[in-house]
């Protein structure tokens, strides 16, 4: 509806502003006016209008070429037509050079006021749709500040709901970089304890003393450099949500505290003997596998239960491509106001680029992708070019392991070399690095014809 | 009832006139009267511009009228100007009560083309049915083919119909219905 497109015009004479008011409030808009470059820059000062008709001479005041140029500094997106009835190149010239987006020579056909203005909104009509679709796809697509339009991120998105007001313990499992943190964050501010503390602790960043007085705080004295008491993350949790990442790479020590708090909520702290009663949910984050781990020894396997009532397993980055544009969607828009570039979007190879790239570091690795390219991208879009250094080698670019046995991509390769060497076995051993006799056998074994 | 009066400024053909009355009692269900003649608008002359001014003749209009006396279409063979556009084919007070008509430049002779006193009353509708819709508060519809679509040149405005789209004309049945229950 052209209604809900504001225009001002300025102009100090009335009869051209209300003839022009007239014109475009009969076309649908809605028009208010002003009389001066002053009366325009407060009226830009309350509201953003779609589009300023800005006269050029207006005496006994700014002009306005500066009523333009102090609009931009509100407004930068301001869509601004300069009326002159007095045609000059150098008035032309300094108008586009400050910004207008178009200089009209007064009286001007009907024809050309109509299309100009039909052209400015049709362009903001898609912009706002755009915009419009982009917050709707992400609100539809997002959990706290996790966005996925993935089938199995939407369940976990629905797990992490309904767990979010419970107590119970949660393991989160995925690779570095795929969002375990935020995941944690979004349980617990969308629960009941959202108004309560959520302390993070790194597991891995500190030796196993460091970290059991970080856990579990220390009296005064408890050991070197102790010169006062100190709170633990679990007391300074008490009542919201303590999140331990990375807690595959705890001592054994460490894994039977940890134990001992999560059966009875009390701990002493290092060096005391008073004990410390907390009420704390905790969130534990892995990227080694702990099943495994349990398997192998490394981890108690009663901790790991204790841990794992409910368990999250976040997949990584490779194994939902369809959420590359909406992420990389979502880091631009939210990185433009932080670098403050004005780059409206990524360009449909650059997508392409993004999407095939194997991310090793993940949801990570994108963002810092897009906050690279955007930071050395020249134009408006990121292009190919801009995210050109995730395909120089070395960047793990253009190569991910294809799904299959060990057994069947030994025999993809016999075959694509024999190919390659026209069915001659003696070369393709040479080119594949074992004897004739070895790939006669292996021959043998695959059923390979030559 | 609602009385839309339709006056000629200056000698106008009587058979064009009748056309236009008999357009927007159609159009828009109103009374329409023929009023006797204004005078010649030569207080809007502007002789820079060789035009007339549609913003003064719409003011000396609204001089002319007392409020809830209806509505008041004016026709005139001037050409006609806003001081923004380089002419216009007319002007109305978007939902008020005074409206003018320039037939100058329905004329096929504009054109250098020989007279057609058919198509000028054919294009005569068209217009008038146009700015009386802006009285009743009607807005420029994107249907080309509709009577308040934009005219900004001679094909577009013979390309619509001298008629309302089903949408302007049930905007125009609200437009009067408030209006008369406003008088």
């Amino acid at each position: 509806m052209k209604t809900q497109w504001q225009i001002l015009v300025v102009d100090d004479e009335q009869v051209m502003r209300d003839s022009l008011a007239g014109w475009l409030g009969e076309d649908g808009y809605t028009v208010e006016t002003a009389a001066s470059g002053r009366e325009a820059i407060d009226a830009a000062r309350r509201k953003d209008y779609a589009i300023y008709f800005i006269d050029l001479k207006m005496p006994g005041g700014i002009d306005g070429i500066e009523t333009m140029m102090e609009i931009r500094r509100l407004h930068p997106d301001a869509s601004i037509i300069i009326i002159t009835a007095y045609a000059t190149v150098d008035t032309a010239i300094t108008a586009m050079k400050e910004g207008a987006q178009e200089y009209i020579v007064k009286p001007c056909n009907p024809e050309e006021i109509s299309m100009l203005v039909n052209r400015i909104i049709k362009v903001k009509n898609l912009q706002r749709e755009n915009t419009i679709l982009r917050k709707k796809l992400t609100r539809q697509y997002r959990f706290g500040d996790i966005i996925s339009k993935n089938a199995r991120m939407q369940e976990i998105f629905t797990l992490a709901s309904d767990v979010s007001s419970l107590r119970s313990t949660v393991l989160i499992q995925g690779e570095s970089g795929t969002g375990k943190e935020l995941i944690a964050r979004a349980i617990h501010f969308s629960g009941d304890r959202a108004a309560r503390p959520f302390v993070a602790v790194s597991c891995a960043a500190l030796t196993e003393s460091l970290l059991e007085s970080e856990l579990f705080g220390h009296e005064k004295g408890s050991f070197t450099g102790a010169s006062t008491q100190r709170r633990g993350k679990f007391e300074m949790a008490d009542g919201g949500t303590l999140f331990l990442d990375e807690i595959g790479d705890i001592s054994p020590k460490l894994q039977v505290d940890l134990l001992r708090v999560l059966q009875e909520r009390a701990f002493y702290r290092v060096g005391g003997s008073d004990e410390v009663r907390v009420d704390v949910r905790v969130i534990a984050a892995s990227k080694v596998d702990l099943r495994e781990a349990v398997q192998q020894g490394r981890f108690r396997d009663d901790l790991y239960y204790r841990l794992n009532v409910i368990e999250i397993d976040v997949p990584p980055l490779r194994n939902r491509r369809e959420d590359v544009p909406l992420l990389a969607e979502h880091f631009l828009e939210r990185l433009t106001p932080e670098l403050r570039k004005e780059i409206s979007g990524i360009s449909e190879g650059a997508l392409r680029l993004l999407m095939d790239y194997s991310w090793p570091g993940n949801v990570r690795e994108l963002e810092n992708s897009v906050e690279r390219a955007m930071v050395t991208c020249r134009g408006h879009v990121l292009t190919e070019d801009d995210f050109a250094f995730l395909t120089r080698p070395g960047n793990g670019h253009a190569w991910t392991p294809p799904d299959v046995s060990l057994d069947e991509m030994e025999k993809l390769m016999i075959e694509a070399t024999l190919d390659r060497k026209d069915g001659n076995v003696k070369e393709a051993a040479i080119a594949l690095g074992i004897d004739r006799s070895t790939l006669y056998e292996k021959l043998k074994r695959y059923e390979i014809r030559r | 009832m609602m009385v839309l009066r339709v006056a000629p400024m200056g000698n106008l053909d009587e058979a064009l006139l009748a056309a236009i009355v008999e357009s927007l009692r159609h159009g828009y269900g109103v009374e329409v009267k023929r009023s006797a003649a204004l005078g010649e608008p030569g207080f809007a002359w502007d002789g820079a511009r060789g035009q007339y001014s549609a913003p003064l003749i719409l003011r000396h209009l609204l001089d002319g009228v007392a409020a809830g006396s209806g509505k008041l279409l004016a026709v005139t063979e001037q050409d006609l100007y806003i001081p923004m556009l380089s002419f216009v084919y007319g002007q109305a007070q978007l939902g008020g009560q005074v409206a003018v008509v320039s037939i100058a430049r329905l004329r096929t002779e504009h054109y250098g083309l020989p007279p057609d006193e058919e198509l000028l009353r054919v294009r005569a509708r068209k217009e008038a049915l146009h700015e009386v819709g802006h009285l009743f508060g009607l807005v420029h519809c994107p249907d080309t083919s509709c009577a308040m679509a934009l005219s900004t040149g001679i094909r577009q405005l013979d390309e619509k119909q001298p008629s309302l789209c089903a949408g302007c004309a049930v905007l125009a049945g609200e437009g009067r219905n408030a209006m008369r229950d406003g008088e």
